[in-house]
């Protein structure tokens, strides 16, 4: 039997200055194969209510997997004790206004519906995909997972606001370990659960999905025999399934209000932006434009209103290489008094909305691929990432990539193994060179941002062209 | 503020869920067929949390939360459904009798399985550790008198934990504790700080207001002006709660059996002969009592499971897949075969001694956001974070600008590492990713010669 949703809001009986309920159903389907043979099957489905009250101008809340009125009840008058309990102690004075009427719907797009695809078939690509990643016997491990999730947000609340929102997501990852002796080098399809879409089953169609293992299996292979990544400071290009890293990482933790506030600071961290910074800041180039927008189709972390139910839209954080907006969501704005973003946004039933990013993207330039690398004397090319580290104020970082090619008179030539860079966020979006156009714009996206306390991890998007930085460090492996 | 009257324990509450999971347990187990095997798990918490920045209260709530996970073998063929528990048994019963018949209709659909393991009944247990915790409402007044004038950020998280396991060879386990952990940071005007964590059963508010009095003097050495260190190698001296986060990279592709064995593990060079420094013993401990001993196949691991022997690798983890799909003896760990109650033996350096031994280099407090940058060659790279310190001949100079490093364990865990503190502490596992974790780690102090800091 469904539960009634906004029957349970107007049973309540609450004497607060504003009540929401937040329903997520959530089925999430995994398959996993290794060597193909099956490694982990199943599904799992999670439910539950957030009850949040306001109360004396402090937010207090509880959550509930046990779907009746006397439960809600409960959850209510809990969440309303919490409210009273810490208004004195509360870090602002919160007012109705940042949980705004809000009213609609929204549909993940799909071409496909995700139960299209039976277990079997399901079974049976993959178990294809290990064998096509498997160009040789050199080739050790294949892996390849598919995990589906759809999910029903709802949101009803004392000042009308009444949104329904239903999600499908789908994630896939397929990878080869070769190993040549003591040399082990791991290729995947665009890093580790990178191809993150909200799409429908379409995503496995079988020729494009053997293809692109066709070409994983072989980089696996060209990485054995490969250079280590040589020691230099030189011009970095990086691909897409890179960029969403650097974004994600250099751009998109540091302009979260919430970490500005100081509400990380015990945990994920704080940011070198400051909130004079916003109108101000020189973030990059100007060619560095950078986008909230959770309104892309089909890009990870797309939804019509986030968690406070602000209706999402598209806003330029950087244009021009100048900070305007941070990632904050209404609570944070009122807070800090810069503009934000529709980003309050909840893991799940069971843990309260923060700031988080969404869809985070860097917009087109006007350079084609071959004229980026025709016109690098000498450089790096780097692809997919598989190492990731970031001071807790965003400034130094160390990423490392799964593949790399040396640029030489303006060619790609050489594939070089183990290819990592590290530099500090402000002087290294300074040296943005070069911005991809639209042919070389790819979106991708993971799901385990991880942030907050208690900890959530959420789903981001990131979109980008290729890009060219100039004077970046670059280095190799163990000796 | 210094008495504050105890919550009475969730007792009744937690005995109502083990009721009820034991039936649904028994609906479900009278429901198989004479081919089929099924094992159950239960996670469940009933938790407070309020965070705090600036001695102030950003969010407060609390999350009843349980999940059960079943895992259906017939044929040769396995697959699992996750469903949330209610406790209410009416409610429960529907969504898990729904949930099995699912998989009795995806099982045939998938290939056979080489390396099943059937559920065995490895013998019963229960273990159940009432506490003494603060009510949701006494938590404020509890925490927050003390505080007030100092920056002070984190978590408190409160409340019972339960894990379960029933399984169709007879096998029951239960384990339930009800505790708290407040993870906190005492931050400077410079913006480094004093991070801490106070955890445990009962809430001792005596206790609590003599920790924050400590954590206030340490407070006092960071009111110095940053100092900048050139990259570079520095003698190093790596505090308890660092030397966690160095150990810990070994559950993310190390110690794993699996990972050995498929070319993705950093100690593959341990088993090819090398040996790290021989000051280094490293074990899986559950004598400290702080998790349960069973794992998701209900196989429970001995008290002591020794992975690091001065410096010689002499186990790995392996689960009782691993252990049949390359035909090694399972030592009943976690399906990732990462560990779950890690100890480091310490060494002979004493406490006072710690800043002398060190004589020239950098303190750490705590590391942040590490990762291995060549896991093959055992390379390891992060930051440095909250009380970090340059050291002149023994003494404290001045807080520093963060740092980050990059060096390969099998130097600063090999000949780099000189000697190991004479005491441990524990560090208590924090994470609350979907929920609440369990237990913590027993680590002493790690003094390195020449690490390597990049940038």
């Amino acid at each position: 039997m469904k539960f009634d949703l906004h029957q349970a809001l107007n049973q309540l009986n609450l004497d607060a200055d504003w009540v929401g309920l937040r329903q997520v159903n959530e089925t999430t389907t995994t398959h996993a194969v290794r060597d193909g043979r099956p490694e982990s099957n199943g599904r799992s489905i999670t439910q539950g209510v957030m009850v949040e009250v306001l109360a004396q101008g402090q937010f207090g809340y509880a959550a509930t997997n046990h779907l009746d009125q006397a439960s809600l009840q409960s959850a209510a008058e809990q969440a309303y004790q919490q409210a009273i309990a810490t208004s004195n102690w509360a870090i602002h004075s919160f007012t109705p206004d940042v949980r705004p009427k809000a009213v609609g719907q929204y549909q993940s797009p799909f071409q496909q519906p995700l139960d299209l695809i039976s277990v079997a078939d399901q079974l049976d690509l993959l178990v294809q995909v290990c064998d096509t990643l498997h160009v040789s016997d050199q080739i050790v491990k294949t892996s390849a997972f598919t995990q589906t999730l759809e999910t029903e947000q709802n949101f009803v609340s004392s000042n009308g606001s009444d949104t329904h929102q239903n999600f499908g997501f789908v994630i896939t990852d397929y990878g080869a370990t070769a190993q040549d002796g003591s040399v082990i080098q791991k290729r995947t399809d665009n890093g580790p659960l990178a191809r993150c879409y909200q799409a429908g089953s379409e995503v496995f169609d079988p020729e494009q999905v053997l293809a692109r293992a066709q070409q994983v299996g072989e980089q696996a292979i060209a990485l054995l025999a490969a250079e280590d990544c040589p020691t230099t400071t030189t011009n970095l290009v990086l691909a897409p399934d890179q960029m969403m890293l650097q974004i994600h990482e250099s751009v998109g933790h540091p302009l979260e209000l919430d970490r500005i506030l100081g509400d990380e600071r015990n945990y994920a961290g704080s940011s070198f932006v400051k909130l004079s910074d916003f109108g101000q800041l020189v973030y990059g180039s100007p060619l560095m434009n950078i986008t909230f927008d959770p309104t892309v189709p089909g890009e990870f972390a797309g939804y019509a209103f986030d968690d406070a139910g602000m209706p999402a839209q598209r806003e330029y954080l950087i244009k021009a290489g100048l900070l305007l907006r941070g990632l904050g969501s209404l609570e944070s704005q009122a807070r800090a008094k810069v503009p934000g973003v529709a980003n309050l946004r909840a893991r799940s039933w069971n843990r309260a909305p923060i700031d988080r990013m969404a869809n985070l993207n860097l917009e087109p330039g006007q350079s084609t691929f071959a004229e980026m690398i025709s016109s690098i004397e000498s450089g790096i090319y780097m692809e997919a990432n598989r190492s990731w580290s970031i001071d807790d104020y965003r400034n130094k970082f160390q990423f490392g990539c799964e593949y790399a090619r040396l640029i030489e008179n303006g060619k790609l030539t050489k594939v070089l193994r183990n290819p990592n860079y590290r530099g500090v966020t402000n002087q290294f979006w300074g040296n943005l060179a070069q911005v991809g156009d639209r042919s070389t714009f790819e979106m991708y996206g993971t799901p385990y941002c991880g942030k907050g306390e208690p900890n959530q991890c959420i789903r981001v998007g990131h979109a980008s062209p290729t890009c060219v930085f100039n004077n970046i460090e670059v280095f190799g492996g163990a000796a | 503020m210094s008495q504050v009257a105890v919550a009475a324990s969730s007792t009744a509450a937690l005995a109502a869920w083990e009721s009820t999971f034991n039936q649904l347990a028994d609906c479900l187990l009278d429901q198989l067929g004479g081919n089929e095997h099924l094992s159950i798990e239960l996670a469940g918490e009933q938790s407070h949390f309020m965070r705090l920045n600036a001695g102030k209260v950003r969010q407060s709530g609390l999350v009843t939360d349980a999940s059960i996970n079943i895992r259906l073998i017939a044929n040769q063929r396995t697959a699992y459904a996750g469903f949330p528990f209610t406790g209410d048994l009416a409610v429960d019963r529907v969504v898990a009798l729904s949930q099995l018949q699912h998989l009795r209709q995806d099982l045939p659909q998938l290939p056979e399985d080489p390396y099943i393991v059937l559920p065995e009944n490895f013998g019963s247990s229960r273990e159940a550790y009432a506490g003494q915790l603060l009510t949701p409402d006494q938590v404020p007044a509890a925490l927050l008198p003390a505080v007030q004038g100092i920056d002070f950020t984190g978590i408190y998280a409160s409340g019972p934990l339960v894990r379960a396991n029933r399984n169709s060879a007879g096998q029951q386990h239960w384990f339930a504790t009800e505790a708290f952990v407040l993870d906190y940071s005492l931050i400077a005007p410079s913006e480094k700080a004093v991070k801490a964590t106070l955890a445990g059963q009962q809430w001792d508010q005596t206790g609590y207001e003599a920790q924050i009095q400590q954590s206030m003097t340490q407070l006092q050495v960071l009111d110095r002006p940053v100092q900048v260190i050139d990259p570079g190698q520095y003698r190093t001296y790596f505090a308890p709660a660092a030397t966690a986060e160095l150990i810990g990279m070994l559950s993310w592709g190390g110690v794993s059996e699996a990972s050995m064995q498929q070319g993705g593990s950093a100690l593959t060079k341990l088993r090819e002969g090398e040996s790290l420094s021989p000051h280094l013993t490293l074990k899986e401990n559950f004598k400290l009592g702080l998790v349960p001993r069973f794992n998701s196949l209900g196989e429970v691991a001995p008290a002591e499971v020794p992975l690091l022997v001065d410096g010689q690798l002499v186990n790995t983890l392996v689960n009782a897949r691993t252990a049949k799909e390359y035909q090694v003896k399972s030592n009943g760990a976690s399906a990732y075969e990462g560990m779950r109650s890690p100890e480091v033996l310490p060494g002979t350096l004493k406490t006072e001694d710690i800043l002398n031994q060190l004589g020239t280099g950098l303190y750490l407090s705590n590391l942040h956001y590490l990762n291995w940058s060549d896991r093959s060659g055992g390379r390891i790279t992060g930051m440095t974070r909250y009380a970090c310190f340059w050291v002149e001949q023994g003494e404290i100079i001045a807080p520093i600008k963060d740092l980050r490093f990059d060096d390969s364990l099998y130097e600063f865990l090999g000949a780099k590492l000189e000697n190991l503190t004479d005491t441990q502490e524990f560090i208590p596992c924090v994470d609350t990713y979907g929920a609440r974790s369990l237990g913590g780690s027993l680590m002493p102090g790690l003094l390195v010669n020449n690490f390597t800091f990049t940038l």
